[in-house]
């Protein structure tokens, strides 16, 4: 029996429930966070090892079978994805104990974010389409609370375009996936990935894909659907910023990838390089989007978008290589962005003001925060030897390979434009000396919260890792190419018999 | 009885979408309802229904004697329309509150999260 394999998703919903009982108490709720999260990462690590050891595992809820019933399913892209969250996750209620403020907490800001991350492990660990759905509704219900959660103008502003463009999104999914019903008669996706292989109609099963990949695309910021993302994760705090940046977006190029291996393997008809062609628009408009900014979070919310395209650029090559590269890449992305975030709130701390106008000095005054910038900054730029320079070299490497040398081209200057970004926040607020009107001398006494210096630590250290050996990373990110590209172990653990 | 479904969710998208174009956010959640119904619709029809066979198993037998209706498609719809409800509770309170905070639902002048010049308020963010 595989019941434990229900243990990402189960035990945020209970914390989510025995964190509601204490709403008035911030330290009994913060502390069962950091407990939650904690244990999450465990459980992270123990489902990565037991998939790298014994295969593909299976759990056929209420025990009915595969394509009657719904089935979790562990390989290695979702045992990687589901210990990352966790990594990110219990960062975030780490820094959420000294960031968060206590109207917010009582409003059930802790509640709120485990059911967030119990959504997204449900995402990433069903393997039916309608149950995708529902987890999906269940991520998108929480996150449009905690955007929304501090009233202000900007975030209802904010609030209204995301959760009207997210709606849409969900509702062109529940449409491409009620197609997909008449056409196959199923939702399971292992069993799916049978019976559309055998489909008598390739031309509806390209106009369905489609759907999927719109629906997909909006959750993911993909060109040309990404505009409700800069307009609204610069307003929530920085924890819930730090959560979206790392982890949403990235819920939607996972369920991308597995639509796109598991349910309609590309096939010759073109699909394949509209996907290529959106992947380096988005890569490229995201950065020039990004150079246009002067405002941290605004800069960094481009930047999600810009890196996005180097994901889904690996998806649409479709090599071994380049999905190896893609896996890579979120791994690497997932833990810089959501650090990067987490910076802005110690500038901001810092300057009064995300606005680098205001900011200024931090190099002189509190060199360990700029030391802390810099790892994941040019990181994510792409420096040698930094966890994004290997996941940028895999992916140009297949480039190459595939014989697609202006994506890798556009991949390089994608990167040195990054790197543009990265030294105007990092001249403005490190270098520059601090302006003589915004920080006040009072601000140049205090002392960052360890709360909040020890996540950005521990997630720099983790990039400095990864850098300094992408081997077994690498490892495990080939492996888990080898299974999407060859999805026969997943669908016959899944419905128990080969395609 | 196929036709006339996919006729009905075709009329239902093409309002729907012209409403949510619409710069009003109420027409917009009008919109959205028409909207998430057509595809309930839409997932309906998708079980091939039939008039004919309600999905029952007569006595003593352990497998349906002819061809019957698909359950299976109700069983979305309900899932699909109850988190619709409460998804539209939701959307209904949040465009509330931003038509009393930003005095408008002129999707037009509701630019308070792009507006540059603007500064997050000091509310906006936890600070200890």
């Amino acid at each position: 029996m595989n019941g434990w394999l229900a243990a990402p998703i189960i035990l945020p919903f209970s914390s989510a429930a025995i964190s509601l009982l204490g709403r008035r108490h911030p330290l009994f709720q913060s502390g069962l966070a950091i407990a939650t999260a904690f244990l999450h990462l465990g459980l992270g690590v123990w489902l990565l090892y037991r998939t790298h050891m014994t295969g593909i595992t299976v759990l056929h809820l209420g025990s009915w079978q595969a394509p009657y019933g719904i089935a979790l399913a562990a390989d290695h892209l979702c045992a990687l994805m589901i210990l990352i969250t966790g990594v990110v996750y219990s960062a975030v209620v780490v820094y959420s104990r000294a960031d968060i403020r206590k109207e917010i907490l009582e409003r059930g800001y802790y509640p709120l974010l485990h059911i967030l991350v119990g959504g997204i492990s449900g995402a990433f660990l069903t393997s039916d389409l309608f149950n995708l759905y529902v987890w999906f509704e269940v991520m998108l219900m929480a996150s449009f609370a905690l955007l929304v959660m501090g009233r202000t103008r900007s975030q209802l502003d904010g609030g209204v375009k995301y959760v009207a463009i997210n709606l849409l999104s969900t509702l062109l999914f529940l449409t491409g996936l009620g197609l997909i019903y008449a056409l196959s008669g199923t939702l399971n996706m292992a069993h799916l990935h049978a019976k559309l292989q055998a489909s008598s109609d390739p031309g509806l099963v390209a106009v369905v894909s489609m759907l999927f990949f719109t629906a997909f695309g909006i959750k993911a910021g993909l060109f040309p659907l990404f505009f409700w993302l800069p307009a609204s994760y610069h307003t929530p705090p920085v924890a819930v910023s730090a959560i979206f940046s790392g982890l949403l977006t990235k819920v939607g190029v996972y369920a991308m990838i597995r639509a796109f291996t598991l349910i309609f393997p590309f096939v010759d008809n073109g699909i394949r390089e509209l996907i290529l062609a959106c992947a380096v628009l988005t890569m490229v408009i995201g950065v020039v989007g990004a150079a246009s900014h002067n405002e941290v979070r605004r800069i960094l919310s481009f930047h999600i978008i810009s890196q996005v395209g180097y994901m889904v650029l690996g998806l649409g090559l479709f090599t071994p290589l380049a999905l190896a590269g893609t896996v890579f890449y979120l791994l690497h992305h997932i833990v810089v962005k959501s650090n990067l975030f987490l910076i802005s709130g110690l500038i901001r701390q810092w300057g009064g003001s995300f606005d680098l106008a205001k900011a200024g000095g931090l190099y002189r005054f509190r060199g360990i925060v700029a030391l802390l910038f810099f790892i994941p900054a040019f990181s994510l730029a792409g420096f040698p030897p930094l966890s994004g320079f290997w996941a940028k070299l895999i992916l140009i490497k297949a480039s190459v390979d595939a014989g697609y040398i202006g994506l890798a081209i556009a991949a390089a200057v994608v990167g040195l434009l990054t790197l543009y970004s990265m030294t105007k926040i990092w001249n403005e607020a490190f270098w520059k000396p601090a302006p003589q009107t915004g920080v006040n001398e009072a601000a140049k006494q205090m002392h960052f919260s360890p709360w909040m210096i020890a996540p950005v630590a521990a997630m720099a250290a983790l990039t400095v890792f990864i850098g300094i050996c992408p081997e077994p990373v690498y490892q495990l990110a080939r492996a888990a190419a080898d299974e999407l590209l060859d999805p026969g172990a997943y669908v016959y653990t899944v419905v128990g018999h080969f395609p | 009885m196929e036709t006339v479904l996919a006729l009905l969710t075709g009329f239902m998208v093409a309002g729907s979408v012209y409403m949510m174009l619409s710069k009003c956010l109420v027409r917009f959640i009008f919109g959205l309802v028409l909207a998430s119904n057509a595809v309930n619709l839409l997932i309906f029809a998708a079980g091939r229904p039939d008039t004919a066979h309600p999905p029952l198993i007569p006595g003593g037998l352990s497998q349906p004697a002819t061809v019957m209706a698909n359950s299976l498609p109700q069983a979305l719809i309900l899932t699909a329309i109850v988190i619709g409800f409460a998804i539209l509770v939701f959307v209904f309170i949040l465009f509330f509150r931003a038509y009393e905070t930003l005095g408008t639902i002129n999707t037009e002048f509701m630019n308070a999260a792009e507006d540059l010049s603007a500064e997050p308020s000091p509310q906006n963010e936890g600070q200890q």
